[in-house]
């Protein structure tokens, strides 16, 4: 029985090492441990030894069937291992070819303007207030101290519904009815729509965009005002830019300043964006007129405030070097979608 | 407002760099929009007289001339200009000389005759056509006097000079003279000022003995002043003079005219000059015209008048539209001998109507209108006459006839020194900011707190307390104020309707739809166009008085023709697949009150054309966005009558009984009226209605702890039957067992009759409080397969 056994492991030695395949190693293991198996057989007519000879025969016999278990997996193990690597082979894919298109959708560059804008006066407490794009003409020109013979009122400048109802040509209106419908501290912007009688070219749009912006409160100073937009350029143009006030007119504040900051394309060496100059106009501002704040029925000698306006276009145009305002309504695909 | 550095400085010494000059300028408030340097770029300009003058043998149109240039020989140029003559000092380029606009002359034949140079007109050494003087306009420059034969041009006649451009806000019409810039320069680089000479030498007679003069309508009419000039002679100005008008923008006339020029940009008051020939019983009357009256002002233009309009009158007629334009029926003539000076102050507001109403908008006009100092009549009035002494022009007769009734007094204001620097966030002493007030030539009191200040006449923009805060202002430099924040505490916030605006334009951009913008005004076509015309919500437009045209000349009603037109110019610049959105306000008419304000409503719109898009991926964009707005429960009413939509494929979005908007195929003719030539796809929310029914809060559901029984099921059933009756029926019928239901196949085709349609769902059953038994469902189930049956003859059939 001795010798069955040498000759089963060394059957099972051979056969293992022709097998090429799960299946035909399959095949082995159960010609030899299946219930019907040669080595199975052998231990199942032990039973026909005595004690003695069972007990030496059948350690023989366990350790066989160790070593034959041993073999098969080895042999599962290196064929699962070839089958794996020849699987891999068979899939191999060109890595370099292009991804499967997904396309998130863009913001118009003016809304992504205008958010630039408002998240940069949100993080110094500014709340954003809208107002409609259609306003009286009390509202647009009379409660902000536009004089009644103003070249802005004409016809020819502003588009009117009625006597008393046009295009609001700012965004100031909505600075109005917060005014009227709020106490101080008044600390808004107010980004929308305005509108004005110009013929569409490349620097001209008949609709365009404005943040305006209003600070109400006791103390309120002109150096304030300094200080919040000269923060403001740096945080959207960049923190190296430098701001200066220069000294302008508007009728709805007193003082009034406009905002130049030192070009952010070439630091203010004089380049293509800035015209050479190295400033670049950005914005109107000033302390609010009191005949304004009166409007809002505010105490003017307690309370003191700033006021500002810029055209989101301009900012745009600059920011990402557009050089016609009509591309921004035209909504030619090819043209959105850079702004990704 | 163009100002030659060397006129200013007749005023006051600009000693500084020009560019330091002019940062300090703007700094101080006359912002500049450029800096012209003139005469830089001309280079072997020399002075030359013409000798000789022959007929060109080849052109009849040309001559060829002799120049003495103070050398040896004489050089020869050909000239196409017919106002030379012999003896005449001229302009030569000579060869290899350059002209402004980097232009080169070089020496050549024209016609076969030898050109050694080229005589220059006034345009070619760098002066805009509308200045050169009328005698040499289309001419060459014939120079006023003899120069230095052979001398570089641009040093004997001054050429070289900078004009400064300076923009002038409307609150400072003072700034429109030259006077007034200097009075803004001496006070910013803190220079002495000087008023010009404004006496004569010698005067005669009496000038009340010339004219009378009457102001009948005071109120429109602040001051009228008459000077009188005798033997005058009409000629060309001095060459300084008509330099400096050139230079400050106007066409050098004749002496008399090129004077009141002067005046007029030296002070900022208009003058007219009449010839005294023509002023009928020597009487001048402010009055104002008859209606209907015809005028004819000296362009030769017939105006017609209305009562309104001041009108200057003689003793029969009227001779002048005040502050407009002269009468051609006294104006100076090449033979004039006596006139009338007028320097009048009239009221603004009556001119600009009056130069409204006629369309005629001249330099006195606009001037006029932006408010002058009446004190200014006077001294404008003397330094005319000074003038036309300094130039030999005339004799001038003694006095002036002055009619101001009312007079302009200086006006005092009240300002505190605390105020000042509460408002700029500084701490002047009182006597700092009397320092500044001083620069700025107005009288100053100091008693603590209180400074009464009291500003020339000339600044009619200083009434307020505020006023005179701006000009310590900028006195002091806005660039020395310290930069600070506020110290108020606010917390920033947006309103719900701009977070959920917000918020749908970040979901529609994460779902792979573009942001447009369009204009909020469109035309009425629109709306034909989109074939809704016949509605008449969407076609009671809220519309513009005075539009730039047609196609802009209503406020939008609806987003969808503007979506269109975006589509069909992106399809024909071949952008093969576009997928858009816009959200926007659309403009209604108020019912019954056409004063109060439009409805102004958001409206969202989407549209998608292009490979891979339907309707049911804009339908399925359009539900992921409501369940990202918190909005469940939308139903889709099929609708085959709104004209803009294909009668089969569009739906109204409806929200119980609100309609959210409506969900179609474009109607493939009004696609074509777009010149979109493939199927596209539009959706427009009644955005506000959106916004309403919108939900931003989330609350957490446990996950289920309990395992869930599915069933799929594939029905067959008419092809009328819509599945959304099916759902219906299938969650009416079902117990609360059922979790959820899932369309997961629609089969038409084989081993489905004609007619019919085999829908497959996915149900899912699920109890909250226990493993379900198999039991359990399958009555549920029965119930539902009985109910679809019963109802939609929906049949259960084996797959």
């Amino acid at each position: 029985m001795q010798d069955q056994l040498k000759n089963i492991l060394q059957e099972a030695k051979e056969q293992l090492l022709k097998a090429s395949s799960i299946a035909e190693t399959e095949e082995i293991r159960v010609k030899l441990l299946g219930k019907k198996g040669s080595l199975t057989e052998i231990l199942r007519s032990m039973g026909s030894l005595k004690p003695e000879e069972r007990k030496e025969f059948g350690k023989a016999a366990n350790s066989v069937r160790a070593e034959i278990e041993g073999m098969l997996e080895n042999k599962f193990k290196s064929l699962k291992e070839l089958q794996k690597k020849e699987r891999f082979a068979a899939e191999k894919i060109d890595v370099t070819e292009p991804g499967a298109k997904i396309s998130l959708g863009v913001k118009h560059p003016i809304s992504i303007t205008i958010d630039e804008i408002s998240r940069v006066f949100m993080s110094m407490g500014f709340s954003i207030a809208e107002g409609p794009e259609v306003e009286t003409v009390f509202n647009n020109f009379d409660a902000l101290n536009v004089g009644p013979n103003h070249p802005s009122r004409d016809f020819t400048d502003t588009f009117y519904i009625s006597e008393s109802i046009l295009l609001r040509t700012q965004t100031s209106p909505v600075q109005v009815r917060t005014l009227v419908a709020q106490e101080p501290p008044i600390k808004i912007i107010s980004p929308g729509r305005c509108f004005r009688s110009d013929t569409a070219d490349a620097t001209h749009s008949p609709m365009f965009h404005q943040v305006e912006g209003l600070n109400v409160d006791e103390g309120i100073t002109m150096a304030d005002l300094k200080g919040t937009l000269d923060s403001f350029a740096k945080q959207l143009f960049g923190s190296k830019v430098k701001t200066k006030f220069r000294p302008h007119f508007f009728p709805f504040t007193e003082p009034s300043a406009e905002m130049d900051v030192s070009c952010f394309k070439c630091g203010g060496t004089g380049c293509k964006v800035c015209k050479g100059g190295g400033w670049i106009e950005i914005l109107g501002c000033g302390m609010v007129h009191p005949n304004v704040l009166k409007v809002g029925n505010i105490d003017t000698e307690k309370y003191t405030g700033f006021a500002f306006g810029m055209g989101v276009e301009r900012i745009a145009m600059l920011k990402y070097e557009v050089d016609d305002i009509r591309l921004f309504y035209e909504n030619d695909m090819r043209f959105i979608e850079q702004f990704k | 407002m163009l100002v030659p550095i060397e006129w200013l400085n007749e005023y006051t010494q600009i000693n500084t760099d020009i560019d330091i000059f002019c940062e300090k300028m703007i700094m101080s408030g006359s912002n500049i929009e450029s800096v012209k340097r003139l005469g830089e770029d001309i280079e072997n300009v020399v002075v030359g007289q013409i000798v000789d003058i022959e007929k060109h043998p080849n052109a009849d149109k040309l001559l060829v001339t002799q120049i003495d240039i103070g050398e040896d020989a004489l050089i020869q140029v050909v000239t196409g200009a017919d106002n030379i003559f012999e003896g005449a000092y001229v302009p030569v380029v000579l060869h290899g000389g350059k002209l402004p606009g980097n232009k080169v002359i070089k020496k050549g034949r024209l016609r076969g005759v030898e050109s050694n140079g080229m005589l220059c007109s006034v345009e070619e050494l760098g002066f805009e056509d509308k200045v050169a003087p009328v005698a040499l306009k289309n001419g060459i420059w014939i120079l006023d006097k003899e120069y230095p034969l052979g001398m570089d041009i641009v040093e004997a006649i001054g050429l070289k000079s900078t004009v400064v451009d300076f923009e002038i806000t409307p609150n400072r019409p003072d700034c429109l003279s030259m006077i007034g810039m200097a009075r803004e320069a001496a006070a910013t680089m803190e220079s002495k000022l000087e008023y010009p000479d404004t006496t004569c030498l010698k005067e005669e007679g009496n000038a009340k003995d010339y004219i009378d003069i009457e102001i009948l309508k005071p109120e429109l009419c602040n001051r009228y002043v008459g000077r009188i000039v005798t033997n005058v002679k009409i000629e060309q100005s001095p060459w300084w003079l008509q330099k400096r008008l050139m230079y400050a923008g106007m066409r050098p006339i004749n002496n008399i005219v090129d004077i009141t020029n002067y005046v007029m940009l030296e002070y900022g008051q208009p003058i007219h000059a009449f010839d005294i020939r023509d002023i009928e019983d020597n009487k001048i009357i402010v009055d104002t015209a008859e209606d209907g009256e015809v005028f004819t002002t000296l362009d030769g233009t017939d105006r017609k008048l209305n009562s309104n309009m001041l009108l200057i009158k003689d003793g029969k007629r009227g001779v002048a539209i005040a502050g407009v334009m002269g009468g051609l029926n006294s104006e100076i003539k090449d033979d004039t001998t006596t006139i009338l000076v007028e320097s009048a102050n009239f009221n603004g507001d009556s001119i600009r109507s009056t130069s409204k109403n006629l369309g005629l908008r001249t330099e006195a006009s606009s001037r006029f209108e932006k408010g002058i100092d009446p004190n200014l009549c006077l001294y404008a009035a003397d330094r005319v006459c000074r003038l036309i002494e300094l130039l030999g022009a005339g004799t001038v007769i003694k006095g002036a006839v002055d009619v101001y009734p009312v007079k302009q007094e200086a006006h005092s204001t009240t300002v505190r020194v605390d105020r000042i620097n509460a408002v700029l966030g500084i701490n002047l002493t009182g006597e700092e900011i009397k320092k500044y007030f001083e620069r700025l030539e107005m009288n100053v009191s100091l008693e603590g707190n209180i400074i009464k200040v009291t500003p020339p006449t000339i600044r009619q923009d200083l009434r307020e307390e505020v006023d005179f805060i701006e000009e310590i202002a900028r006195m002091y430099g806005y660039d020395n104020l310290p930069v600070t924040i506020p110290k108020g505490n606010t917390e920033a916030g947006k309103s719900r309707e701009r977070t959920l605006k917000d918020l749908a334009r970040d979901i529609m951009i994460a779902m792979g739809a573009n942001e447009i913008q369009t204009y909020s005004f469109v035309s009425p076509k629109g709306v034909d166009n989109v074939g809704i015309s016949n509605d008449s919500q969407e076609i009671d437009f809220v519309r513009i008085l005075n539009p730039l045209g047609e196609e802009y000349s209503v406020m939008r009603t609806i987003l969808l023709p503007n979506m269109l037109e975006v589509l069909g110019r992106n399809y024909s610049r071949n952008n093969n697949k576009v997928k858009a959105f816009e959200i926007g306000n659309t403009f209604h008419n108020n019912k019954g009150d056409k004063e109060s304000l439009p409805d102004e409503r958001e409206s969202l719109v989407i549209g998608c054309y292009g490979e891979g898009e339907n309707f049911f991926t804009l339908k399925g964009m359009l539900e992921e966005l409501f369940v990202n707005l918190g909005i469940y429960n939308t139903e889709y009413k099929p609708e085959s009558n709104y004209g803009a939509y294909h009668p089969g494929r569009c739906a109204r979005i409806m929200l119980k009984d609100t309609e959210l908007g409506i969900i179609g195929e474009i109607h493939p003719d009004i696609a074509d009226k777009y010149g979109i030539e493939t199927r596209c796809y539009c959706c427009e929310l009644a955005f506000d209605k959106v916004m309403n029914h919108a939900v931003t809060e989330r609350f957490y559901k446990p996950l289920p702890k309990y395992p869930a029984i599915t069933r799929d099921i594939a029905l067959l059933v008419d092809e009328e039957v819509y599945v959304s009756e099916m759902e219906k029926t299938i969650w009416e019928s079902a117990s609360n067992l059922l979790e959820s239901v899932e369309l997961f196949d629609i089969y038409r085709g084989k081993q489905v009759p004609q007619g019919k349609k085999s829908v497959a769902y996915t149900l899912t059953y699920r109890a909250s409080d226990r493993t379900l038994i198999e039991e359990e469902v399958v009555k549920v189930h029965q119930k539902v397969l009985d109910a679809l049956k019963e109802k939609l003859g929906a049949v259960l059939r084996d797959v």
